[in-house]
């Protein structure tokens, strides 16, 4: 029988074990990011111009408490359904845009809805209003939110595919990284071609 | 001669055992000397909604929360709404805002954020009611927390 050796543990890879440890912990642990459906509310303003708005330009989603939900006053529609419909109606461009800079209203060149003239004239033009009651639940009004925002952000990500070969969100994902004015003229055209123009009445009583 | 034994040549390895305590004293000190800042929940957790158009907060130093769920007690009805530690009423909406802007810098007051934490069967009328009350007082960023996910059935 060979000679035992009394030689110490090598305690060399405790250290390892050690960090291996450290560092799964780090990369499992999350820390729940706070994230959601940003808004800018409207500035309060004692005087408010009078405007006039044609009707055919404003959507009208109204829901009531029990969280049914018509659009345009008319049609009782699910959730799923306000994604398609205020994509036709923002996308419409069934007539000119609002004259900017003295420059004439022109007709929208990228739009590619149906310009139907009895629906909205332009996407600067086009208002999302959406009304609710006191008591629909906060699940169902920020459902309904949460298609809006799918809507503009279809459309403008289709656009940027179109003029730029990338998507909206890359667009938004690569400003974010690494920022340039570049990349920002191309988000602001974006934005300005598909404005977010969403308008909260009174809610129902 | 050969009593003595020979010299081992080279230096002897160094000793590497104490360096897994090294390591866990850094482990502990960050482990003791990290604070979370968490609020406890006086209402009961609010389940959030499911969205799938989320965007991310950024600067969290700069987020302010609310809460607005149910009541622990099953018998108190109606929504409440929590700030910090405490259970408030829609009109300290704006106290609690003005005392969240003293902490901050000035410059950075107008990238504040709230965050709406809200419970999914809470009542628009309470959201919309906190909304109204921040922008009376030009708090106009606010975002409507939610997990992030497609099912928007589970909403309603």
């Amino acid at each position: 029988m060979a000679r035992r050796e009394n030689s110490e543990i090598n305690a060399g890879s405790m250290a390892d074990i050690a960090f291996l440890l450290l560092i799964f912990f780090l990369v499992t642990t999350t820390m729940d990011v706070d994230a959601g459906i940003s808004r800018k509310l409207p500035e309060k303003s004692e005087d408010t111009p009078e405007v006039t708005i044609k009707q055919k330009n404003v959507l009208d989603i109204v829901v009531n408490r029990n969280n049914q939900i018509l659009v345009e006053g008319t049609n009782f529609v699910q959730v799923k359904d306000i994604r398609r419909i205020a994509m036709d109606f923002i996308d419409n461009g069934g007539g000119l845009s609002n004259p900017k800079d003295g420059n004439p209203g022109e007709p929208c060149d990228y739009c590619k809805g149906a310009k139907d003239p009895a629906s909205s004239d332009h996407p600067s033009k086009a208002i999302v209003s959406l009304q609710s009651a006191r008591g629909t639940t906060y699940g169902m009004y920020v459902s309904i939110q949460n298609e809006i925002e799918a809507a503009y952000n279809e459309l403008r990500n289709r656009l940027s595919l179109e003029k730029y070969n990338v998507s909206y969100n890359d667009l938004l994902k690569d400003y974010n990284d690494n920022g340039g004015d570049k990349l920002k003229d191309r988000i602001n055209f974006l934005k300005d071609s598909y404005p977010q123009i969403i308008t909260e009445p009174e809610p129902i009583k | 001669m050969s009593k003595f034994k020979k010299k081992k040549k080279g230096l002897p390895a160094i000793s590497t055992a104490s360096l897994p305590d090294i390591v866990f004293m850094l482990l502990f000190f960050f482990m003791v000397s990290t604070t979370m800042r968490e609020t406890d929940l006086l209402i009961k957790k609010p389940t959030l909604p499911t969205a799938s158009e989320v965007k991310k907060l950024e600067m969290k130093s700069l987020v302010s929360t609310i809460y607005v769920g149910k009541s622990k007690d099953a018998n108190i009805g109606g929504d409440k709404i929590q700030v910090n530690d405490k259970i408030i009423d829609v009109n300290d909406v704006p106290s609690f805002i003005f005392s969240e802007r003293a902490l901050r810098k000035e410059e950075e007051v107008k990238f504040m954020t709230t965050s709406i934490k809200a419970d999914k069967e809470a009542s628009v009328g309470t959201i919309l009611d906190i909304k109204e009350q921040l922008r009376d007082i030009n708090a106009l960023k606010v975002s409507f927390s939610t997990t992030k996910g497609s099912n928007l059935r589970t909403n309603y």
